[in-house]
């Protein structure tokens, strides 16, 4: 399993802020803390290098606002 | 992920109407997957809602859609898949319009067993008209028409589609969105009507008048009420009391009423020749 681990992997967070309604969801459910609301309220990517990937944020934003891509290297 | 799903989406009317938190988007996203991995021709795909804040939905998704009235979408479904038995047919509702004005049309369409996929927007109310109480808000629960509180008990969306002759009936809630996703698949698959019922917050019509917090929270919530088919087995009825039993909960077989209807048209063709 340690070697499944051991792929690259590449990740994109793609958000787009005009679609976002700053409800928090992604922020909360998030659990690496990689995305938080900027001043306007809005999602904003703080921690890119701490996302897994797991695809938490996207799958449970109303908006459509995030996308994660991974592509194993 | 997100370029995929944007290809079924008509992006030009985004950012959608919807109010912050609002689950429906969750439900919306989640049928897009489904029908990603179903890999369905999007032209031979039709989606098919009626009226209320969730039935916006089919008109933000790029197939054949139609947004029709309210209570009546499964019968516009129904005419579609007769005459074109071919398209995959989904149907959007709200859990007003599917079992209040649209309750005769959801039992029939379920004794028919019509090969439909009916995905039950379930936010307990009736959120585009301002909150008022739908045959799906718990007793207890308030609305701008139950203002002392509702006193009136609720439907079980999957027992009603159970015995009224569904072959295909789940349950997930927007927390729990991969498996609703799942749960779509599974349903789509299936050659006769199936329901999913979707638990899904609306923060401004109910949760705000019965502090349950915003979307976020509601969310949340979800998380904590939702027991799966496994757990739920082993619970008595008082521990299952406002808990949400997710997952499959029931599979039948019964004969599908387009497949009948053209086995009727082929017979009746045989005799007149
Ligand atoms: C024939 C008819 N009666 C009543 C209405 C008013 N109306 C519009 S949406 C709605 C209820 C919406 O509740 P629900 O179906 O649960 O959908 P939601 O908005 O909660 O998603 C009502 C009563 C209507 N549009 N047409
Ligand atoms: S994919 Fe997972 S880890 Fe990455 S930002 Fe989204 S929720 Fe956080
Ligand atoms: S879940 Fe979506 S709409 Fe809500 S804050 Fe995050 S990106 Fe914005
Ligand atoms: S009123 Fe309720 S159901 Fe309608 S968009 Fe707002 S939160 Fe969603
Ligand atoms: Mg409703």
């Amino acid at each position: 399993m340690a070697e499944a681990l051991a792929i690259p992997r590449a990740i994109k967070i793609q958000v787009r802020q005009g679609w976002c309604k700053g409800c928090g969801i992604c922020v909360a459910l998030c659990p690496k803390e990689v995305l938080s609301l900027d001043g306007s309220g809005k999602v904003a990517v703080v921690n890119p290098d701490r996302c897994v990937g797991c695809g938490r944020c996207e799958i449970h934003c109303p908006d459509f606002a995030i996308g994660i891509e991974v592509k194993e290297q | 992920m997100l370029s995929q799903v944007e290809s079924h989406l008509r992006s030009d009317r985004f950012p959608h109407i919807w109010c912050p938190g609002c689950g429906n988007g969750i439900v919306l996203s989640a049928l897009v997957r489904a029908i990603e991995e179903l890999g369905y021709d999007p032209d031979k795909t039709v989606v098919v809602s009626g009226i209320g804040c969730s039935s916006r939905a089919a008109g933000y998704l790029d197939f054949n859609t139609l947004h029709t009235t309210h209570g009546r979408a499964l019968a516009f479904a129904t005419g579609i898949k007769l005459a074109r038995p071919e398209l995959d047919v989904f149907v959007l509702m709200g859990d007003g319009d599917a079992t209040a004005i649209g309750g005769n049309h959801f039992i029939h369409a379920a004794r028919r067993n019509i090969d439909l996929t009916a995905i039950i927007f379930n936010n307990s109310i009736y959120g585009m008209t301002g909150g008022q109480y739908s045959p799906l808000t718990p007793p207890g629960k308030r609305a701008t028409t139950a203002p002392y509180g509702n006193i009136e008990r609720s439907f079980d969306i999957a027992e009603l589609a159970k015995g009224a002759g569904a072959t295909y009936v789940a349950r997930a809630t927007t927390y729990h969105a991969t498996m609703l996703e799942k749960l779509i698949v599974a349903g789509a698959r299936n050659k006769g009507f199936s329901v999913i019922e979707a638990i899904t917050a609306c923060p401004v019509g109910y949760g705000r008048r019965n502090k349950m917090g915003n979307g976020l929270q509601m969310l949340l919530w979800q998380k904590e009420q939702a027991v799966t088919v496994k757990q739920a087995e082993k619970m008595s009825p008082e521990e299952l009391q406002d808990k949400i039993i997710i997952g499959e909960l029931y599979r039948g077989e019964a004969p599908e009423y387009t497949a009948m209807y053209e086995e009727i048209i082929a017979r009746t063709k045989g005799k007149n020749q």
